[in-house]
């Protein structure tokens, strides 16, 4: 198949905006990152498939339809992209609502592991007896 | 046997509640079951005793070779009638150890009689990975036994390193076992023993087989663990580390001996470390206080002796091995058993501080030296007829034999030191101290040492019987000399001329040696808590260098690996297409300059709204470029789904700050740039290369005619999606119900607020229809809303019934039906929202849910497969032909979905976001 250039660039700059936005620390920034990344790879997908007509059987005639295949691909993935678009600003909500700011912060607990790591000292130490030992 | 095994299983799920209902005496029934095994093996003495074996067989797993086949020959034979008698006696004498008001006793009886059949399991065992199920069923039952008392640390850590000890063994051993058995091409062992097994990596397999043998039964370098597992509970400590899982290790060297005792690592590697267990074990025993630990080191040098005489490999030996094996589990579950009651009685092990206890509690004191007589090997007793047998052994032997000879001497010496160290430390009376106080035993509680001592001095008395039932395992080795017969008497021979060596020196230096103290240079314990200790620190600067807990961090690693990875391959080794198309239509480059820019502009943009609307800009050019694709239903649904998702947008931003924050970030500016530049370069050279490199005829050309003869519809995207991969679909919308649920429980924060997902909560009396204002909104929005909302729906249900044939279908149908209701709800609110949908999302959503698996799971009733699709075609007297395709329910159920979704999120991110800015 000959590769449609317009697609190529679509999607090389759909990834790369896309990238760039989903690496900020903002929620509601890594959110539209994502729903950029999801129509690249649409795009992509897209590409896959054939050109032509609408993929209806007695509307085109099937030596001009286009590829149906990933078409139903893609109708099932932009349906999830919404999905999870809901539970991304559900989180930056809840975020906002428990923080002040929809920002993704650093994992308390790594930081900790990193600290004991940098002290030269091992896991535990939670492990005490109930009881005094005998 | 395998009834035995079951009895065992279902006395164990049983004696947690007999021991709730009974109490302590429950323990009495539980032992019906150990003791079962015993009666049972000895109804069979007699065919044992012309060498004949008994065996079942049961088909379980036949494709890896797993079959529930069991065997008792005579080896098998002494170590149940060992497992059920003592395990018996030991439930017996636990009614008496543990307090009345013991919690977890009904745990302990349960797990106790569990690992009972395990260890029966284990001994009848003729399939080895059979064999090493139950092993394995030992290994973890001990760790719940050692563990009795979780709350202490001691406990917890003795049983941790135990299971780990000897896990780690048992792996090898499994790997040993599969060579062993994919070399000979059965499991079942007495196959494997009849045809002589493979020479080819037979040195591994049984160096593996030795490491969980050995691991097992601690010996050097495992002996480690032993003594810590004293942490458990006497009785535990009497039938795990005296009779029964101990000698598993010892057991599996005694079945493979006349097998493979021959070939080259088993004699020498057998022999050494046995001696160096026995003779470590034995001195440090000579340190001890805690008259337990010196039963356990005790413990520790007698395996050493055990794996040595069976390592000897010659029929006298295993003779002498078997006597020995006898005579130590008799004779030491006793003597735990009869610390477990000082212990108890006095509330101390410590020789140190006890005193007197020979005129304070004379019965315990006799059966103690009842059963310390046979440990030191005095005639009558059963540890002098064995004793003697493995002198005779080694005593005419080679130069080898010598020097093992030499090692059991001073061995022996070695126990009549500790023992009389035992004696001596537990019921002397020490000069200066008075006596201990202690509470008199209970006369039933000595009943059961008293049995096992009593047996130790009937088995020598009755050394003759006991010759000729082990014979016949015996004579499975190669004879070396004249064969030996277990008796007390054999006249003025050599053997007994160094068991009065032994006594003798044994009694005179003891004492002496006791004083002594000698720390030994390199001790297992300390090696495994430097490991455990390595493997800790090891964990946190592994997680400590790998786990940054920056999410921006974790992604840009990941997207690395994607640009040289893939870009590598790319740059190097893809096959390039040497043409391409600017487009298929000119319009298309139009568009996808439009997606291009806003695109490239929402980077750039600093409020939040303008980013938003950019995003949907790139979105709706996506859209165009499906239509020019040529796929309808896919622009329909981009569209739909864009306006949903800037609707849903829109409800969450009205509540946070209009511009981003701009915070330094870790990873600089440029950084991110370049990352995101170079991902999309990769992801257009996968692009060009991937559809460049399409040649074969896609497997979708056969789908239109497909899609009419067995899908019944003319639109093949949705005959695809609803038939031909309706199990995507079915996941699609699976994850779709996770994900709504996922909005609800992060928004609502409180379980009981749930129930306004509801929407009953917040309606308000309706002022009748088309009266409108309310709320303070613009009324004459709300009242076109409220009249154009039913011509939505039932647009939207038109698109559901039509998508079959004409674009649209479930999903699109589903969110036009959607907007209508984020329609209503922008409009007028949250009681708009409740008087256009009185109904729960969570309802709407499982509702979908149940119907498209519903329709799957008919088709599977129906004898098709599950969500095949079945046309069926009815006249109605007024609607006339009706083509009615089964997978219409399906998309039903879809549509379904994505109203509940819909309504979830508009609940959600709407109406529960309204309440709590009005609250907060």
């Amino acid at each position: 198949m000959t590769p449609n250039l317009t697609y190529v660039v679509v999607v090389g700059v759909l990834f790369a905006s896309g990238v760039i936005l989903l690496l900020e620390r903002s929620l509601t920034r890594v959110l539209m990152g994502m729903v950029l990344l999801a129509n690249g790879v649409n795009v992509l997908i897209l590409a896959g498939g054939r050109y032509g007509g609408p993929p209806i059987v007695g509307t085109t005639p099937q030596d001009e339809m286009s590829d149906p295949l990933p078409q139903a691909m893609i109708l099932t993935a932009i349906v999830i992209t919404l999905g999870l678009t809901a539970f991304l600003l559900a989180l930056a909500y809840r975020s906002w609502r428990l923080v002040g700011h929809d920002e993704v912060q650093d994992d308390i607990e790594d930081r900790r592991i990193i600290e004991r790591a940098e002290r030269d000292i091992g896991p535990g130490g939670e492990d005490t007896d109930e009881e005094p030992a005998p | 046997m395998l009834v035995l095994v079951v009895v065992h299983g279902v006395m164990a799920v049983a004696a947690p509640a007999l021991v709730r209902w009974l109490g302590r005496p429950a323990l009495y029934l539980v032992a019906l079951a150990p003791l079962a095994a015993l009666c049972w093996a000895l109804a069979h003495t007699r065919k044992m005793n012309s060498g004949g074996a008994v065996a079942e067989s049961y088909t379980w797993v036949p494709r890896i070779g797993l079959d529930i086949d069991l065997r008792m020959a005579t080896l098998s034979w002494l170590m149940v009638v060992l497992v059920g008698g003592i395990g018996a006696l030991v439930l017996v004498y636990s009614v008496r150890y543990f307090p009345p008001d013991q919690t977890g006793l009904g745990r302990y009886a349960g797990v106790f009689v569990a690992f009972a059949g395990a260890m029966f399991g284990l001994v009848v065992s003729d399939n080895l990975l059979l064999l090493y199920v139950f092993w394995e069923l030992t290994t973890v039952f001990s760790y719940l036994l050692i563990a009795q008392d979780p709350t202490k640390r001691a406990n917890r850590a003795a049983a941790t390193q135990a299971l780990l000890v000897t896990t780690l063994g048992g792996l090898a051993m499994l790997a040993g076992f599969v060579i062993l058995g994919e070399g000979a091409g059965t499991y079942r062992f007495s196959e494997i023993a009849a045809r002589q097994p493979d020479a080819r990596h037979l040195t591994a397999a049984l160096v593996l087989v030795l490491l969980g043998a050995l691991s097992k039964s601690a010996i050097f370098p495992f002996s480690f663990w032993l003594p810590s597992a004293m942490a458990a509970p006497t009785p535990v400590s009497a039938y795990l580390h005296a009779a029964a899982m101990v000698k598993a290790g010892i057991f599996l060297i005694a079945l493979f001996g006349p097998t493979v005792g021959g070939d080259p690592p088993w004699r020498p590697l057998l022999l050494v470390t046995g001696i160096v267990t026995m003779l470590l074990g034995g001195w440090a025993a000579l340190r001890q206080h805690d008259i337990k630990l010196l039963l356990a080191y005790g413990t520790v040098s007698q395996l050493g002796l055990l794996t040595a005489v069976f390592g000897g490999s010659t029929a006298n030996a295993a003779l002498a091995g078997a006597a020995l094996l006898l005579a130590h589990a008799l004779f030491k579950s006793t003597l735990f058993l009869v610390v477990g009651i000082i212990d108890v009685s006095t509330g101390t092990r410590d020789m140190r501080a006890l005193s007197g206890l020979r005129e304070t509690t004379p019965a315990l004191a006799a059966v103690a030296a009842l059963a310390a007589a046979s440990m030191a090997g005095l005639p009558p007793f059963a540890g002098f007829v064995g004793k003697e047998a493995a002198f005779a052994a080694f005593l005419h032997g080679s130069a080898s034999d010598l020097v093992v000879l030499a090692a059991l001497v001073i061995g022996s010496t070695l126990t009549v030191a500790y023992t009389i160290r035992f004696l001596w430390g537990a019921f002397a009376t020490k000069p200066g101290r008075p006596p201990t106080p202690v509470r008199a035993p209970a006369r039933d509680w000595l009943v059961g040492p008293a049995i096992l001592a009593v047996a130790g001095l009937g088995v020598g008395a009755a050394a003759k019987p006991l010759d000729g039932v082990l014979a016949p395992y015996a004579d499975m080795f190669p004879a070396s000399g004249p064969a030996y017969h277990l008796a007390v008497w054999h006249g003025l021979t050599g053997p007994l001329g160094l068991s009065v060596l032994v006594l003798v020196v044994g009694a005179v230096v003891g004492p002496r040696l006791a004083a002594d103290r000698l720390r030994l240079p390199f001790d297992g314990g300390t090696v495994y808590v430097r490991v455990m200790a390595w493997l800790d620190r090891g964990a946190v600067e592994l997680t400590g260098a790998t786990q940054r807990g920056s999410l921006p961090s974790y992604l840009g690693v990941i997207l690395l690996v994607l640009v040289f990875g893939l870009g590598g391959i790319l740059a190097g080794s893809a096959p390039w297409p040497d043409r391409g198309r600017a487009w298929d239509t000119s319009l298309q480059a139009v568009v996808g300059a439009g997606i291009v820019v806003a695109a490239v502009a929402a980077v750039r943009a600093l409020r939040r709204l303008t980013a938003m609307i950019l995003v949907g800009v790139s979105g709706y050019g996506v859209a165009v470029l499906f239509i020019l694709h040529g796929a309808p239903d896919l622009a329909l649904t981009q569209f739909l789904v864009e306006t949903a998702t800037i609707a849903m947008i829109v409800l969450v931003l009205r509540r946070l700050p209009a511009k981003f924050s701009e915070r330094p970030i870790r990873t600089s500016r440029v950084g991110r740039i370049l990352l995101g530049i170079a991902v999309g370069a990769v992801a257009a050279g996968m692009t060009f290369v991937a559809v460049g490199g399409r040649e074969a005829t896609p497997v979708s050309v056969a789908f239109p005619d497909l899609a009419v003869s067995f899908g019944g519809g003319k639109n093949v995207v949705n005959v695809i999606l609803v038939d031909i991969r309706a199990w995507d679909t079915m996941g699609e919308i699976s994850v779709l119900v996770v994900a709504a649920t996922g909005v609800a429980s992060l928004i609502y924060r409180r379980t009981a607020a749930l129930r306004r997902r509801g929407g009953g909560a917040v309606t308000i009396q309706s002022p009748g229809w088309l009266r409108a204002g309310a709320g303070g909104q613009s009324v004459i929005l709300e009242v076109v809303t409220r009249l154009v909302f039913h011509t939505i729906v039932l647009f939207s249900i038109f698109l559901l019934f039509s998508g079959h044939n004409a674009p649209g279908g479930g999903f699109a149908g589903g969110l036009v039906a959607g907007l209508a209701l984020a329609v209503r709800y922008l409009a007028g609110g949250q009681a708009e929202l409740a008087a256009a949908a009185p109904v729960d999302a969570g309802a709407v959503l499982g509702a979908g849910l149940f119907v498209a698996v519903g329709t799957g799971v008919l088709a599977m009733f129906a004898g098709a497969q599950v969500l095949q699709t079945a046309i069926v075609d009815v006249h109605l007297p007024v609607l006339g032909d009706i083509h009615l395709v089964t997978s219409l329910f399906f998309d039903i159920g879809v549509y379904l979905v994505i109203v509940g979704l819909m309504l979830d999120v508009l609940r959600s991110l709407g109406a529960e976001i309204d309440r709590q800015g009005l609250t907060s």
